[in-house]
């Protein structure tokens, strides 16, 4: 090693998915090696293109098209643990590995995304676990429901979003437009009702694009079952029960699990809050639990969705601020939630939705007045969510920028919200 | 700006009639609120156990928690909040505490 170790500093990364990964690449471009070292630890060596979890049950992609060793996309320089993570002693800046290795810090940035907690829910493993009652939202499950739909003819198929928060919240919805498109091709959609069940009041949380898709949803004639807070599932009996004791019937279950943070942070003692997440700072990515500790992504509290986009446009804030914090500045770059995400509709049509803590999603177009078309179905939308994939890994994760998209939400070419 | 009448004091609310200004609730507007949006009366401890709950998280988080974080933070189960606030726990009993409704459901 060269320069003087004394001068450097060290940075430790927990969980090398998209956040972890994009901000280590992009950190290892700004500083050299004898200034900064990077470890980053994930407890295994799989990264998976997660929003094509939605198009595995269906065919459209084959699991091995989405995913690629995690440490193939890390920059050289970078030092890569594979190991799970015991804890994380923020009185002493260090992380224990379940190895026994320690890594000392002097920032630490949690980026280790959330936890599906199945058995959190009464019943959702028991009797007709990946029989009658399935879930997409990891691979394992993908697959075996990709079986399950290849097989299924008729009867009621229930989307089931347990509680939120949930990673990708359009990604149930999208699900249900996709399962009307698939079973349509397959000639039977006349014998088949899907309905989706939900905790939140409409289709989605924000008012404007709630309304959009939830006449989509009617258009498509999957049911809606709004206010529902699934306390059991039934598997013998095949139905979902609420807390308020509504039942629902189903042949096949199709189950949005109960999120939390990571295992090691209920082992690490004021690192999360009650669900495991980090309590951060809204604009800025730093915790509120100690200065020197930044969460990206799924992992951090912030009030935006658990996707892709927000941590994508997360890491170009989080990265100047951690520049500043290691060359003791004062943090100043500062997020606004910008979240966007392309919705497939089913039929090779999507729709795309932008917006920030502030501003819901509206009509228009994005990134500016001659861009995609916002809130409306179209070839376009679908076609910019099928090419996303490639630059995820060629773009998003090694950290280069794409020209126009900045992390701020544009407002131009947007319509304006129908009421304030 | 919408204004709602509690206990003899006219106060702030947004157009879902949650309060914007939670220093303008008192404990005696309480069952008033709770009345009104259908809310079991007279509210007994365990109720107040989780209204006094929401006001302490609001005023330390800025946000009111949500049911998984209530039932964590408190010795109220789900179920029995359920019993307690019907339908929507986390929406009702940010309502009846006099404090914006609860940000965690994005």
């Amino acid at each position: 090693m060269s320069g003087n170790a004394n001068d450097q500093q060290r940075l430790v990364i927990l969980g090398a998915g998209t956040g972890g990964t994009l901000t280590a690449n992009r950190l290892r471009k700004k500083f050299k090696q004898n200034r900064l070292r990077i470890d980053i630890v994930d407890q295994d060596n799989q990264h998976v293109y997660q929003p094509g979890l939605l198009f595995v049950p269906f065919g459209l992609a084959e699991p091995d098209e989405i995913v690629r060793k995690r440490d193939k996309q890390l920059h050289k320089g970078i030092n890569y643990h594979q190991c799970p993570i015991e804890s994380v002693d923020i009185e002493t800046d260090t992380v224990t590995l379940e190895d026994g290795t320690t890594l000392a810090y002097d920032v630490l940035l949690v980026a280790t995304g959330t936890r599906l907690l199945f058995d959190e829910t009464e019943g959702l493993t028991g009797p007709g676990w990946r029989e009658t009652i399935h879930t997409f939202y990891d691979m394992e499950g993908a697959i075996a429901l990709a079986e399950k739909l290849d097989e299924f003819e008729s009867g009621h198929v229930v989307i089931n979003v347990v509680d939120m928060p949930i990673k990708c919240p359009v990604a149930p919805l999208e699900f249900a437009f996709l399962a009307d498109w698939y079973f349509t091709e397959k000639g039977v959609r006349d014998d088949v009702r899907i309905s989706y069940v939900t905790p939140l009041d409409g289709a989605f949380t924000k008012p404007t694009a709630s309304a959009a898709l939830g006449s989509l949803l009617d258009e498509k004639g999957v049911e809606i079952i709004s206010e529902f807070n699934t306390g059991q599932v039934d598997g013998e009996a095949r139905k979902l029960i609420s807390w308020d004791e509504r039942e629902v019937e189903f042949d096949l279950a199709v189950m949005i699990p109960l999120h939390g943070g990571a295992e090691y942070v209920e082992n690490s003692p004021g690192l999360g809050d009650e669900l495991g997440f980090i309590p951060t700072d809204n604009a800025t990515l730093q915790s509120t639990v100690k200065p020197n500790i930044f969460a990206i992504g799924d992992a951090a509290d912030v009030p935006t969705s658990k996707a892709g986009s927000v941590t994508h446009f997360e890491g170009e804030v989080l990265v100047e601020n951690i520049e500043a914090f290691l060359d003791g500045r004062p943090i100043e770059h500062s997020y606004d939630g910008h979240a966007n995400c392309f919705i497939e509709t089913g039929f090779s049509k999507a729709l795309l939705i932008d917006f920030n803590y502030e501003s819901e999603p509206v009509g228009g177009h994005y990134p500016g007045p001659v861009g995609l078309p916002l809130l409306k179905e179209s070839r376009a939308n679908h076609l910019g969510k099928l090419m996303f994939q490639s630059f995820y890994w060629h773009g998003l994760l090694p950290g280069r920028d794409i020209p126009g998209i900045g992390p701020d939400m544009p407002s131009f070419g947007k319509k304006q919200p129908v009421s304030g | 700006m919408p204004t709602k009448t509690f206990a003899g004091t006219t106060v702030d609310v947004n157009d879902e009639g949650f309060f914007e200004d939670p220093t303008q609730w008192t404990k005696e507007m309480a069952p008033e609120i709770a009345e009104e949006y259908g809310v079991p009366t007279p509210l007994n401890d365990r109720a107040w156990v989780v209204i006094d709950l929401m006001r302490s998280e609001y005023f330390d988080k800025g946000t009111g928690p949500t049911v998984r974080k209530i039932s964590k933070l408190s010795d109220v189960t789900t179920k029995e909040l359920f019993a307690l606030f019907p339908k929507g726990p986390a929406k009702l009993a940010a309502m009846v505490a006099g404090i914006p409704k609860p940000k965690g459901c994005i």
